[in-house]
Parts: structure tokens; C-alpha cells; sequence
């Protein structure tokens, strides 16, 4: 039955109050622990084809006649477009058309940042297009650059509302600490780089416009263009069978997709608009930089009295600003918390989600804070964190929480620091590292599926959701194999298509599977009574006593043994369709993720080298479908962080605001050599209050633990504080000069000097 | 021009200057080989020639003097079977390219250490992360 219920939903950490329609059949979650197809290891079911070149993404759709076009791009990072004069572009070989400021969505005359797209052109090549973007004259009006956060913050210069939140009296929790710490840490600016880059295909068949996307989110780009186009939704269909990486920057439309629309009106033929790998590092977005002033006040006993963070987030021209401060304010029980976060404009490339965004920052600076506590407390880290362990999430309950076992787990890897340190010598020191990981990632409805059944007994699973690479097809068919019984060979997944399928989640923030699962699950359960009940009509049976198993209909006493499709061949050619639908999140609860990681690594002093040597990622988010995609989410996350730890940094000219670091060899991403030993452990329990599955996201809570947790490894390893990210050896010689300077004064005032 | 692709002879008509990734790609329609930066700092398309890892988008047409395999090419090797069963492949955008370099480097070296491993497919950027998952393959290519 249809229900309407007001309910929260998020995304990576933003709220909206939304009425939905729920028509959720209640299902009793599956017991914990593996089943017969669900928490057991699946490879991928579209593994083959991806493997094998064979899987089409955006890059390879080739439609007839297609034409090409390229984005002229502001060369300043403020600007305004004086005069334009589209006409020599336009009288070159292969030029079909060219448009410019107001004539696309995104195209602007006011240039935010070095990259903004103000015009575009189309060509029988790319070559062409590239050539004639070259010929189109501009006279620009240069405008003040402004690429100093702090100076933004401070002239106003904002792209939220300043985000406040106070519980409890800080200064007086301060004032009354045994100790205080304080720092500033800093974030870089990283890059997705997804290796396909951002593109997309657009196509009209009479009224309807056919978008062909690399993108995370099906339904939000036929809602946004509708919207930006004033076209009804069903007159536009977006197809996405597969995509090469998004990691949260292809969640929305933007100028390429409303580009190729709009030349493809113009010229009446389908238009690719592609981004090169040098626009994707200008123009695509980014994790954006953070300042984050931190102080933290505790009793000598370890409990945790006050935390007060100043965040300022370096937005960019556009983008949102997102949670930095969410660790510092729900990760402890601390009953005096005060955060302030400001969204700075700036003349810089737009902020972009980014797995896990402001938390992966944000828990760098809180967790490298809590080790600075445990280190003046002399405390261990492990159980100073144990002793300040939250039992609800600023007053409300969790849905499930199991950080506790996460720690419990940790203990074995924590354990192995004194033989780590003692591998040290004289030019490498060797250390032990953790950080805790608090995230979102519960998703939530509307979501829906279908589940046919046909007679020689095979399932297709329908949904109009996107495989972004995570592994989507193959968890769903594993939830829906589990549901009806039958072997997961037997169940295909279709999906990509907004003409083939019902509405689908987004996939960001960790929902894919706490989204879609559910729904798959329900529209299988709602196949299998239909099967059953036709099996209780032929074999004259109650239903009660039938139930599917391995694809056979089976009775409880054992007497009947029929094949299901004995059972739906009764159909002939026919199908049976089931439908299912996500149900709402618990109410008052919250719905978070939980782990810790604990690291190893290796400095050499001499030179600033840091090597992660070994990597214990322990996570709970609740019920895990595939074992082995899940291990592959937890290390690529971890190899991400990595990246985003040690070396990745898109830096920009400070006097123009271009970028500097255009190509991959500039930006360094982390290669299959730079890679630790990964050892990855799981909770798995289901969370009993979430949905008839019990299923977290894990898309995104790897990454968040990972820099702080190297970070206090090298503090462990050599005394040193490191307080921005990358930890380029620079920041490492200083880290380890400013520790030796300590150090000497220390002994100069007679203390003991730090071991 | 002519072009030896996959132990199939192709004559074509290409401007002096086209890359072997775009003439695989659009005039051969052998859209396995993907391009991800198109100026030879990624990997993601690696093809052999004469068995040698190369990269196409770098690699002029008109200068290949050897015979081209592909990923398309590959499709049979035993590498494919040991990236499904060892979950080396998340997006896939890299994968193909992936699988070419490690089936180079199994041809030489049938049994690669880790090290090994490692320094052969240093070249092949995956941004997902399925490097462990990529050691583990190509450890166990023979089943």
C-alpha cells in the first residue's frame, strides 16, 4: 500500500525535509552472517565485459553523424567578457555552429576562474572544434582575483551562510582543562581525475532529447535539465550503462551536457561534448582546500572537555561548503562543542563532492588533534579515544553503532607498534598510527525496482540506476538471488537507462546499496510470493509450507521438489513481474558509519621520504552483500587517501589563479607501486533499525581515516607534528626540524628530552 | 597506410599525424582501447606492438612498424578469467589497458614476483585502486 510519509533525507552529510511516497511491503530482515548467495564473495557479474573492452561507456558511443565540440575557456581567473565575436571560428573547414555567453547553461560572460567555458563551437572533428574555439576573438575585461581564503572570509566574500553550532560553554571547559592543545592544520586542493573525463552525447528524436552521460546520478540530470530547459521530464531520456569513475564529481548536468544540447539543436545532429584530461584538472571540480583552527581542553583523566574548531573551506567560484567540522562535532562525547565554518569564494576552480567531502578533511585535523591530547596526557591513543566514546549523535540514538568492535578489532594490529618501532635505524624510523572514521552513508527512498521472472526461470533485475564501478550489478543480483532462491547465475541486473526502468537513488554519499537493496529485495520478495502462489494452486498446497531454494519449490515435509521454472513455465512465454520499493530510515535515529584504520609507516629522516608500509582498515556499515567488492571498495578508498596524504596537490599560479599542474605527470596519483599491504576487516552486522537489509554505504568511509591515521604513524615514528596535507617531504623536513628544535629546548630547561 | 591489427591486415586512408589510438579507435571501431589523457602519462591505452607495451595515443599511426594487438586481441588470454575471479576491474575505464600490459609482461616472464609485477604496470594508472587486486591477478594468471 502507498504511504505518505515527511521524512529527512541526505547526502553526503546535507539534510532536506522531503514528503515520499513509501509502498514498502515490511520484510523481516535476513539473519546476520553470510546466506547462500548474500555476504558471500561474488566476482563482478559485468566483470567480463568491462575486462574484455567490451562494456560501452560514454567515451565509446559513436552515433551517425555525430558531431564534435570544444569549450573556449576563460584564460583569466576574473573576467568579463568585453566583446565576442563568434564569426572566425565559424567560417573555418568543418564548423557547424558556434554559440556563446547565455546561448548554453554554464556559458558566461562573467568568468569566474581560469576555465570558466563562455563559448563553444561544433565540428565534423574534434580537431576542428579545437581550432575554431582557438579563432573566436574576446576582448576581456580583467576583474580582481581574489585567492586568499582568509581575506575572503573576512571581506565577506561567501558562498553559504556561515554554519554555527555550539552545545555546552567551550571557553569555561577550556578555562577549567587540565590540558589544552591547539593547532591549525591545513587541506590541499586534490583532483577526482576520474579516468574517463566528464562528457556527454546529446541527441534529439523529434521533441525528445536523448543524453548520453558519464554520471552518478540518472535521474538528478533528466530533472535538472527539465528544469533548466523547461522541458517536460519524459521528454528526456539519459542513458549510462557505464561509467569510468565519478568519485562524487559527476553528480550534476553542467556546461558540457547543456552544450551538446544545444549544438545538437542548432545543427539537428547529435553533438559529443568531451572534456581533455587538461580541462578536467581546470574546469571539472575538486576537493577543495580547508583551514581548520583547531583546540581541544581535557582532564588529566583523558576525558575530553571542550573542542572548538574554525573551519574555513576554499570553496572556489561555485560548489558547496561542506561539513568539516561534522568529526569534531560527532565523533566524542564532549559536552562542550563550538564549531564555526565559513564558505570562502574565491577566484578559483569550483569545489566539487569528493568522497566523503569535509570529513575526509575534517578528521585529519580532529585526529591528528586527539593524538597531540593523547601525547600531553600521555595517554594512549587507543584508549583515550575508547574513553570518550559517544553514545548517540548529539542527543539522538544511532540506528547502530559498532566502533567499539572496530576497536576491539584494531587491538591486534595497535598491538604490533613496539615490534614496527623497533624495525626503525638510523636513517628510517618506523611508526604506528591510528584514526577513527565517522561518516553518513545510511541512504535513503525514493527508490524503486522491478524483478521479472521468466518461465525458464531466470531473473532480470530493472532499475534505472548507473553502476558507477562499485560493483552495483553484482550486489543487487545478490540480493535479489538470495530473495527468490535461486542461483546467482540466474540473475542479471539491467540498468543505465532512464527509459528502461523504474527511478533510481543517486550514487553518492554511500547509497547506492542502503538505497537500491532494499528495494531490489522487496520487488524479489513480491516475484517469490507470486511464485509461490501459483506453485500452491498447481500442486494444491498451502503457501505457508512452500519456500524457493537453490531454484527449486520446495515443501516443508519434503514431498514436493519442483524446479522454478516447472513452476513459471506454467506461464509459456510469459513473465511474472514483482515491483519493490525503498523504505523510509528510522525516525530520531542516526544513521551513520563507523571504523578505524590503523597504520604503518616508514620516514626517512634524511631526506623527508615517507612510505606507507601497512594499512589495517576495520569498518562497520552494518550487513556486507559481496565480501570481495567490498574488500576492492575498502582499498581503493585507502589508496585514494594515500594519494590525497602524500602526494596529490593541484596547485595554482598565486599571481594569475591558472592552474599549474595541468597533466597527470604534474599530479601525482598514487601507481600500483606506491601501494601497502591492505589488510581490511569487517563488522558486519546488520543494523536492525535500517530497512529490511540492514546494509551501510562503504563507497566513501575508507578514505576519511586515512591521512590522520598517517600522520600520527609519523609522529609515532619520529616526534614529528605534521600539520598540512600533501606531506610532501617538505612539509616533512620542516615537521622534523621544528620536532628537534622542541626537543632542544626542552633539554635546556633540564626537562627530560621526548624519547 | 597499412596497419597489421590483431593478425588482421588493414589498408586505410589516414592523415600523417593521427594517433594509433584514434585510427584503433575510430576508424577500426576497436573501441576497447580507451583514451583517458591522450598524452601518455596514464596507461589506459596500452597496446602491444610486435609484443611490446606502447602507448597508442602517443604512438603515431604512420610510424607503427609491427604487428598491433589489442585488447580485443586478448580476449581469450587467461589474464581475463584471473581479473573477473581476482575482482581486478571497478570502473573498467583502465582495465583493458591493464590487461595488455600484464599479458606483455606474463609472455616474458611467466611467473613475476610482486616486485616485478610492480615495476611492469607502474605505468598503468588505475584511480579506483584495484592495484592489490591487479597484483593478485596476474600472481595467479595461470589459474
Amino acid at each position: 500500500m502507498a504511504r505518505l510519509i515527511r521524512t529527512e533525507k541526505e547526502v553526503e552529510g546535507r539534510f532536506e525535509e522531503v514528503w515520499i511516497v513509501v509502498e514498502e511491503d515490511p520484510l523481516e530482515q535476513w539473519p546476520a552472517g553470510p546466506l547462500a548467495v548474500v555476504g558471500r564473495p561474488a566476482p563482478r557479474k559485468d566483470g567480463p565485459e568491462r575486462i574484455r573492452g567490451e562494456a560501452r561507456y560514454t567515451a565509446d558511443i559513436k552515433l551517425p553523424g555525430m558531431l564534435h565540440a570544444a569549450v573556449l575557456r576563460s584564460p583569466h581567473a576574473h573576467a568579463k567578457v568585453g566583446r565576442i565575436d563568434l564569426a572566425p571560428a565559424l567560417a573555418l573547414p568543418g564548423v557547424r555552429a558556434a554559440i556563446g555567453p547565455g546561448e548554453a547553461n554554464g556559458l558566461e560572460e562573467e568568468a569566474g576562474f581560469a576555465g570558466a567555458p563562455v563559448a563553444a563551437v561544433a565540428a565534423d572533428s574534434f580537431a576542428q572544434a579545437r581550432a575554431a574555439v582557438e579563432a573566436i576573438e574576446v576582448d576581456w575585461e580583467e576583474l580582481e582575483v581574489v585567492l586568499d581564503p582568509d581575506a575572503a572570509v573576512e571581506r565577506e566574500l561567501l558562498t553559504d551562510e556561515p554554519r554555527r553550532s555550539e552545545r555546552g560553554d567551550v571557553e569555561r571547559a577550556l578555562v577549567e582543562a587540565d590540558v589544552v592543545v591547539e593547532a591549525t592544520y591545513r587541506t590541499q586542493t586534490v583532483l577526482h581525475n576520474s579516468l574517463e573525463t566528464h562528457q556527454a552525447v546529446c541527441e534529439w528524436l523529434g521533441d525528445t532529447l536523448h543524453v548520453y552521460i558519464s554520471t552518478q546520478f540518472i535521474w538528478g540530470i533528466r530533472q535538472e535539465i527539465a528544469e533548466t530547459l523547461g522541458l517536460p521530464e519524459d521528454k528526456i531520456r539519459v542513458v549510462c550503462e557505464f561509467m569510468g569513475g565519478g568519485f562524487g564529481s559527476k553528480n550534476s548536468p553542467d556546461e558540457y551536457t547543456y552544450v551538446a544540447a544545444e549544438l545538437a539543436k542548432r545543427t539537428g545532429r547529435p553533438v559529443r561534448c568531451a572534456l581533455t584530461r587538461r580541462e578536467e584538472h581546470t574546469s571539472a571540480g575538486n576537493r577543495n582546500a580547508t583551514i581548520q583552527r583547531l583546540r581541544a581542553g581535557a582532564r588529566s583523566d583523558g576525558t575530553i572537555v571542550a573542542l572548538a574548531g574554525e573551519f574555513t573551506n576554499s570553496v572556489g567560484w561555485s560548489g558547496w561548503s561542506a561539513p568539516t567540522e561534522g568529526p569534531m562535532r560527532m565523533l566524542y562525547a564532549c559536552d562542550n562543542v563550538r564549531t564555526v565554518t565559513y564558505g570562502a569564494q574565491l577566484n578559483t576552480p569550483p569545489m566539487k563532492a569528493f568522497r566523503a567531502p569535509g570529513f575526509a578533511e575534517g578528521t585529519f585535523g580532529l585526529e591528528c588533534l586527539i593524538d597531540d591530547l593523547a601525547a600531553r596526557l600521555d595517554v594512549d591513543p587507543l584508549e583515550l579515544r575508547r574513553r570518550n566514546y559517544a553514545d548517540s549523535n548529539e542527543g539522538t540514538p544511532f540506528s547502530s553503532k559498532n566502533l567499539e568492535e572496530c576497536y576491539r578489532l584494531a587491538e591486534k594490529h595497535w598491538e604490533r607498534r613496539h615490534e614496527v618501532r623497533a624495525g626503525s635505524d638510523a636513517v628510517w624510523k618506523r611508526g604506528v598510527g591510528m584514526a577513527s572514521q565517522i561518516w553518513y552513508g545510511g541512504g535513503g527512498p525514493p527508490s524503486y525496482a522491478w524483478v521479472r521472472l521468466g518461465s525458464h526461470g531466470r531473473a532480470t533485475v530493472i532499475t534505472a540506476m548507473q553502476d558507477i564501478g562499485t560493483g552495483t550489478r553484482t550486489a543487487m543480483a545478490q540480493i535479489a538471488a538470495e530473495e527468490l532462491g535461486l542461483p546467482l547465475e540466474h540473475v542479471e541486473v539491467v540498468l543505465g537507462d532512464s527509459d528502461r526502468g523504474p527511478y533510481a537513488s543517486i550514487s553518492a554519499g554511500s547509497s547506492t546499496t542502503p538505497s537500491m537493496g532494499p528495494a531490489v529485495r522487496a520487488a524479489a520478495a513480491d516475484t517469490r510470493r507470486q511464485v509461490i502462489e501459483i506453485a500452491a494452486q498447481r500442486y494444491h498446497l498451502e503457501e505457508r509450507v512452500l519456500d524457493i531454494r537453490d531454484g527449486m519449490v520446495v515443501s516443508a515435509d519434503g514431498n514436493l521438489s519442483a524446479p522454478v521454472e516447472e513452476v513459471v513455465g506454467l506461464l509459456e512465454e510469459a513473465q511474472i513481474l514483482g515491483k519493490g520499493a525503498r523504505g523510509p530510515n528510522p525516525t530520531g535515529m542516526s544513521v551513520l558509519t563507523f571504523g578505524v584504520h590503523v597504520v604503518e609507516v616508514a620516514v626517512d629522516v634524511e631526506t623527508g621520504e615517507v612510505r606507507v608500509e601497512r594499512v589495517a582498515a576495520i569498518h562497520d556499515v552494518g550487513r556486507i552483500v559481496n565480501p570481495l567488492g567490498a574488500s576492492s571498495q575498502v582499498e581503493g578508498g585507502v589508496i585514494q587517501g594515500i594519494g590525497h596524504t602524500l602526494s596529490e596537490a593541484r596547485l595554482l599560479d598565486p599571481e594569475t589563479g591558472r592552474v599549474l599542474t595541468t597533466s597527470l605527470d604534474a599530479y601525482r596519483m598514487p601507481t600500483i607501486a606506491d601501494v601497502p599491504e591492505i589488510a581490511c576487516e569487517f563488522v558486519d552486522r546488520p543494523d536492525e533499525h535500517l530497512t529490511n537489509l540492514g546494509s551501510k554505504g562503504l563507497g566513501e568511509p575508507p578514505i576519511v581515516p586515512v591521512a590522520a591515521a598517517i600522520a600520527n604513524a609519523i609522529r609515532d615514528a619520529t616526534g614529528a607534528e605534521v600539520h598540512e596535507l600533501p606531506i610532501s617531504r617538505e612539509e616533512m623536513l620542516r615537521a622534523l626540524r621544528e620536532a628537534d628544535a622542541r626537543a632542544r629546548e626542552k633539554e635546556k630547561r633540564g626537562a627530560p628530552a621526548a624519547v | 597506410m597499412r596497419l597489421s591489427v590483431n593478425g588482421g591486415e588493414h589498408v586505410l586512408d589516414t592523415p600523417v599525424g593521427t594517433s594509433l589510438a584514434h585510427v584503433l579507435r575510430e576508424e577500426l571501431g576497436l573501441t576497447g582501447t580507451k583514451i583517458a589523457c591522450n598524452e601518455g602519462h596514464c596507461g589506459a591505452c596500452t597496446v602491444q606492438v610486435d609484443g611490446v607495451p606502447r602507448l597508442s595515443c602517443i604512438t603515431l599511426a604512420h610510424a607503427v612498424d609491427g604487428d598491433v594487438t589489442t585488447i580485443e586481441g586478448l580476449r581469450e588470454h587467461p589474464l581475463v578469467e584471473a581479473f573477473v575471479r581476482a575482482d581486478a576491474v571497478q570502473c573498467g575505464y583502465c582495465t583493458p589497458g591493464q590487461v595488455v600490459s600484464a599479458a606483455a609482461l606474463v609472455a616474458a616472464n611467466p611467473q613475476p614476483t610482486r616486485e616485478e609485477i610492480r615495476h611492469a604496470m607502474a605505468g598503468n594508472i588505475c584511480r579506483c585502486g584495484t592495484y592489490p587486486k591487479i597484483e593478485e591477478a596476474i600472481l595467479s594468471w595461470q589459474g
